[in-house]
């Protein structure tokens, strides 16, 4: 019996490796992107759907099929490609008479759709249309957003947090600072959303700062924000819950003042005054027979200041 | 004139050192929000479209990509660096923007029934060795697995026990004995799976166990019996077999046609019962009937007595005075244990 109520028992060691990358972890791996079309896609959805991929290369499938799916309607086949490819984000083009040029923004949590936006484009340049010099593949790009939308706007809010999901790439320790070469910049004006790509050149300002230049290399949109799904509060909260063993762990009878000065809170035992030791004189000697009334001072722990 | 070069000179380096900055500073009338882990900015300054229409679209939002870009950069320079293979590295700080996570966070994996008793009892693991010395072979052998230590399913030759049967066969008997090992272990597993997804899983039949009580056994002989097609009807039973407990009812139901005798019986009961004026009493019904009426007397009987007896109400009821006071109710009318409501004293 290989599998039990959903619980799958791996038969060789490479499908249990296998199951294992699978699995929920503690800290997460970079998310995943499938990119695929629907029943019928224009040329301009199915460039920028390439171009999107290239952007996010090693993380992400390319469907070369098309897949006649609505995603507003049903997601179960989105669902079950998230499964099989085990990709959270998904990138969803279209074409048709109602809403062209038609772009779905997505992410998964737990194999269900968290959420969706729909982004129309309007103006459309792809990588490919403008002749320089691209960045290497993988590179780890500069997200910028720009244009108070993204602050207040609800809406804009989500899809600023689904773009930083689905662009920023890999989580780092460190970067190499000559390897800052990719800007992406998205602007929120006029009720709409300029995503644009820059090369990022760095020149030299006589201090160590470097200067910037940028050079457009695309590719770049216009979008227009169409239908959205975002996920309930709830759920939302839901997924944003982070696992306890990653929680820093608090630290005890340390505290910081106003101006940042370390104390420490020591505990000792009660000191007994009665043996202390002081000067011995013929007059201060214990006679026989004398009851010694202890003193006994109930101080509560104090705070030493401890160098920092 | 010396002095005067020199402070002409700092004035000079002065405003280049200005110069220098100048062509890194950007001003905005809102900071930014930096987020260095995911290489993040966020500006939140107004763009006034009035601007955007008037320029060139596209040189707009070049030069708006450059300022930000700038900042972001500056920010990320003022990071630790380090030197790696002839390279510059900024270290990054932990990403401080909330995302939500690709899947939840793993669960612990749920106790097994051992592991549940051997924290009850307190029993903790012991670490044994790898290698354990093998006196035949005279050398280190691993404890488990291929080549061990101390084979017993190498033997070549087995003791026949006193009690034993002298023509059973004594390997065959291990080999079974260690399958049955492994099957047991393979069937506590799965009930552990089970037990941690909250699946029922059947517990009928014979499961293996070192003694089977005979309950047990019993009961796996009446499971046994009704596994056929034909639900066990035809399963003849044993001469002094007794029948299964537990079994549970079968229904019964009375013939369609045929016994009118008794048919007869029961519908005249039945319209005699109607016929009659007279209610019919139920014995149960009447004694609740009239307790509860004791009941309302004597709650007014204390209403009236007024706020002084309240003020006992607490530590008891009055226990005598309506225990014993009263004897004017049916003798056989006690109910039987349908309520409960009685009176202390009079149970």
């Amino acid at each position: 019996m290989t599998q039990l109520g959903g619980v799958i028992k791996p038969k060789t060691k490479r499908s249990k490796r296998f199951l294992e990358s699978r699995a929920p972890k503690l800290t997460e791996t970079e998310k995943s992107a499938m990119i695929m079309k629907g029943g019928n896609t224009s040329e301009t959805v199915t460039r920028a759907l390439k171009d999107i991929y290239s952007l996010k290369k090693p993380n992400a499938v390319l469907y070369k099929k098309k897949n006649i799916t609505r995603p507003f309607e049903d997601s179960t086949s989105l669902e079950f490609f998230s499964k099989k490819t085990d990709c959270s984000l998904f990138l969803f083009g279209s074409h048709n008479k109602k809403r062209p040029n038609n772009l779905i923004f997505g992410r998964l949590f737990d194999f269900h759709v968290l959420d969706m936006i729909e982004l129309g484009i309007e103006k459309y340049v792809s990588l490919s249309d403008i002749k320089v010099s691209k960045f290497p593949e993988g590179t780890k790009p500069m997200l910028i957003f720009a244009g108070e939308a993204f602050d207040t706007d609800n809406e804009h809010k989500r899809l600023k947090s689904l773009l930083i999901d689905f662009f920023r790439g890999p989580t780092v320790s460190a970067v190499r600072l000559a390897g800052l070469e990719h800007v992406l910049h998205f602007t929120a004006l006029d009720g709409k959303i300029f995503m644009r790509s820059y090369k990022c050149l760095l020149k030299k300002s006589g201090c160590r700062t470097p200067r910037i230049e940028l050079e457009e290399i695309g590719p770049s949109f216009d979008f227009v924000l169409r239908r959205t799904h975002l996920a309930s509060d709830d759920l939302y909260k839901l997924a944003h819950r982070q696992p306890k063993a990653l929680k820093p762990k608090k630290k005890k009878n340390i505290s910081h003042d106003a101006f940042g000065t370390k104390f420490g809170r020591v505990h000792m035992q009660k000191q007994d005054l009665s043996k202390l030791q002081t000067r011995k004189m013929k007059g201060l000697r214990k006679r026989k027979g004398e009851v010694v009334d202890e003193e006994q001072d109930a101080e509560a722990p104090k705070a030493a200041k401890v160098e920092s | 004139m010396a002095a005067c070069s020199v402070e002409e000179l700092l004035a000079k380096a002065e405003q280049e050192e200005a110069e220098k900055l100048k062509s890194i500073t950007v001003l905005k009338e809102l900071e930014l929000d930096f987020d260095i882990g995911n290489l993040l900015a966020c500006d939140k300054n107004r763009i006034e479209s009035r601007d955007f229409r008037e320029q060139k679209k596209e040189d707009f939002l070049r030069s708006l990509a450059r300022d930000n870009t700038q900042l972001l950069i500056n920010e990320i320079w003022k990071q630790p660096t380090e030197r790696v293979e002839e390279a510059i590295v900024a270290k990054l700080p932990e990403p401080t923007i909330p995302l939500p996570r690709e899947k939840p966070p793993p669960k612990p994996r749920p106790p097994t029934r051992w592991e549940q008793f051997a924290k009850l009892k307190g029993i903790q693991k012991k670490k044994k060795t790898n290698l354990v010395w093998d006196e035949t072979a005279k050398e280190w052998r691993r404890r488990w697995g291929y080549k061990r230590a101390n084979d017993n399913t190498k033997d070549w030759m087995a003791e026949v026990p006193e009690t034993a049967d002298p023509n059973e066969d004594q390997f065959a008997k291990r080999i079974k004995a260690k399958k049955e090992r492994v099957a047991k272990n393979e069937f506590n597993r799965l009930k552990n799976i089970a037990r941690a997804q909250k699946v029922k899983v059947p517990g009928v039949g014979l499961t293996p166990k070192t003694k089977q009580s005979k309950d047990e056994l019993g009961r796996a002989v009446s499971v046994a019996k009704t596994s056929t097609a034909s639900m066990g009807r035809f399963q003849d039973s044993l001469p002094k077999e007794k029948r299964a407990k537990n079994t549970g009812k079968k229904r019964k139901f009375e013939p369609l046609i045929g016994d009118f005798s008794n048919e007869r019986q029961k519908q005249l009961e039945l319209l005699k019962v109607m016929d009659s004026k007279k209610p019919k009493l139920d014995i149960t019904k009447a004694v609740n009937k009239q307790m509860r009426e004791d009941d309302r007397e004597e709650a007014a009987a204390r209403h009236k007595k007024g706020k002084k007896g309240r003020q006992g109400n607490m530590s008891g009821k009055p226990r005598g005075k309506g225990g014993k006071g009263k004897g004017g109710r049916p003798a056989g009318g006690r109910p039987g244990g349908g309520k409960k409501k009685g009176k202390p004293g009079k149970h």
